[in-house]
């Protein structure tokens, strides 16, 4: 096969296509980039959780002066304290993991740097409003968070027990929300490309249908006639790629990046996973166009 | 060379059949015409030579191979032993001659040194010498047919099948047109000509098929075009 007059042939279907070609690129480029996003937000998703998921905690927020909570009356005391810190202590090793009292100080001392950057807000609230808390790590946070939530809800001196896992869930069944959204637009987007691939594969052997026909009487193999616009396909979907693994690098460093400085530790992805995710938009991308190509000139370019 | 045994054509849709017991056989090097009124099955006779149908009864031998048992990825290689010539010519208007010419060979995979070697020859042939580089809206109808002649004759084949290569060109032109493919039969190529010129037959006293409905109503060794047109 000689290669440079089907790569001449390929030239001149593109250019002949140009307004296609361009859709057709476009089209590959933003459905491989959504594509590439929902699995780089799969993987965030799935790094961050199994971060938290060894962090969480309970919180038992113990009554101020000023709780609204008709279980509280004032400031907890030292005796409630006692029976509190006795209650979870005797459930060491067994529900509880551990255990760590912050006080008024250190539980305002930690609310100021949350809210370095808000001077405002962090001089309207005084040390006592900020309440003291115990903070628990449990043993297995499934199965104990009933049996320590029970312990020690409603306990005199206890304002309220959070479980930490409920406002993380919210947080990431936003984030699965986000995710399903990205990948359901990007696989209407991938419908939408199949179709545009057939649709310039068409287009593109009508217009060379009389240099198709000259080849097939002069006794061109198929494959002869094929190639150009397989090739065609597949190079649209090659540059659809290159442009989308710019956008997917732009996703990375921009937007998960930048979400990267909510959270104080390191679950970012690495470089590595960008790059899993690239080579993996490219065999889709290819593939798509390729198979599309084969199967349209299949059905419109009998020999 | 070419052979049709019982051959009947009906196609899809249609009551009548295109070619209807057709029965002959041609043999290498012999120049034919194919001559009857629009409709009588000669361009169906082609077409099936030519494997771009398949008959509904009956068997066909071209270049030695049945085409019946002959697979789709063989037919290529069916039509490489086949030149093809038309009455519009089918030149690429964006070629010039010689590349006109050459797609022919570059498209079955032939090495550049070859076609280098051979395109000239056959344009010298076909009586084009000097007018390698121009495109086919600079040529005359008759210097169009003579490239599409030329392309058709390039990969030597064993049969030219001319599908009336006159009917757009006036007679006097018409005269150089079959000079080359009397000079292409010289070769020792078999030409099939179907055409509805009675002039060109008349002159050349070749073999003479004619069809009529589908039917072989005539076939004479040293024939004329008929007194009935």
């Amino acid at each position: 096969m000689r290669s440079n007059f089907v790569f001449q042939e390929i030239w001149i279907g593109l250019r002949r296509n140009l307004t296609m070609t361009v859709a057709l690129i476009v089209v590959v480029a933003i459905s491989l980039s959504l594509l590439g996003t929902g699995l780089l937000f799969i993987k965030q998703v799935s790094s961050t959780r199994t971060y938290w998921q060894s962090k969480v905690e309970i919180s038992i927020y113990l009554c101020t002066a000023d709780s609204a909570n008709p279980n509280c009356h004032g400031e907890y005391t030292q005796a409630q304290y006692d029976q509190i810190n006795q209650t979870l202590t005797s459930m060491k090793g067994r529900q509880v993991q551990d255990v760590f009292f912050q006080n008024h100080d250190q539980a305002y001392a930690q609310f100021k740097q949350f809210f370095a950057n808000d001077q405002a807000y962090v001089s309207t609230v005084k040390a006592n409003d900020i309440p003291a808390s115990f903070e628990v790590k449990l043993v297995n946070p499934q199965r104990d968070y009933n049996i320590v939530y029970s312990a020690v809800n409603g306990a005199a001196g206890v304002d309220l027990v959070v479980n930490e896992m409920t406002i993380l869930d919210k947080f990431y069944k936003l984030l699965d929300g986000l995710r399903n959204a990205v990948v359901i637009v990007a696989l209407i987007l991938v419908v939408a490309a199949v179709l545009l691939v057939s649709n310039t594969i068409r287009l593109s052997a009508f217009n060379r249908r009389r240099e198709t026909g000259i080849m097939r009487l002069v006794g061109a193999s198929n494959l002869y006639i094929q190639m150009p616009f397989l090739l065609e396909g597949v190079i649209a979907g090659l540059l659809g790629w290159v442009l989308a693994t710019g956008l997917l690098i732009g996703v990375k460093s921009l937007l998960l990046n930048n979400l990267q400085q909510y959270f104080s530790y390191n679950v970012g992805l690495s470089t590595g996973d960008l790059v899993q995710v690239i080579v993996l938009a490219m065999c889709v991308g290819v593939l798509l166009c390729g198979v599309t190509s084969f199967v349209t000139l299949r059905r419109y370019l009998r020999v | 060379m070419i052979e049709f045994q019982n051959v009947t054509k009906i196609y899809p849709n249609q009551n009548r059949a295109a070619l209807e017991n057709v029965d002959l056989t041609i043999e290498k090097g012999e120049f034919v015409f194919l001559v009857g009124p629009s409709g009588s099955g000669k361009s169906s006779f082609l077409r099936l030579a030519l494997r771009e149908e398949k008959p509904s009864n009956g068997r066909i031998l071209v270049a030695g191979k049945d085409l019946a048992r002959l697979p789709n990825y063989k037919v290529p290689h069916l039509r490489r032993r086949i030149g093809c010539v038309f009455q519009d010519f089918r030149l690429l208007p964006n070629k010039s001659v010689y590349q006109n010419v050459a797609f022919a060979l570059e498209v079955i995979g032939k090495p550049r040194r070859f076609i280098k070697r051979v395109v000239p020859e056959v344009i010298d042939l076909v009586g084009l010498e000097g007018k390698h580089d121009r495109m086919p809206t600079e040529l005359s109808g008759g210097e169009q047919q003579r490239v599409a002649m030329a392309r058709a004759f390039v990969n030597r084949p064993q049969i030219l099948l001319a599908d009336e290569p006159t009917g757009n060109i006036d007679p006097a032109t018409s005269i150089g047109i079959m000079k080359v493919l009397d000079r292409i039969n010289r070769t020792g190529t078999t030409v099939v000509m179907a055409t509805h010129d009675a002039a060109i037959v008349d002159s050349m006293r070749k073999r003479v098929i004619e069809l009529e409905y589908g039917k072989i109503v005539r076939d004479q060794v040293r024939g004329v075009y008929g007194q009935a047109y």
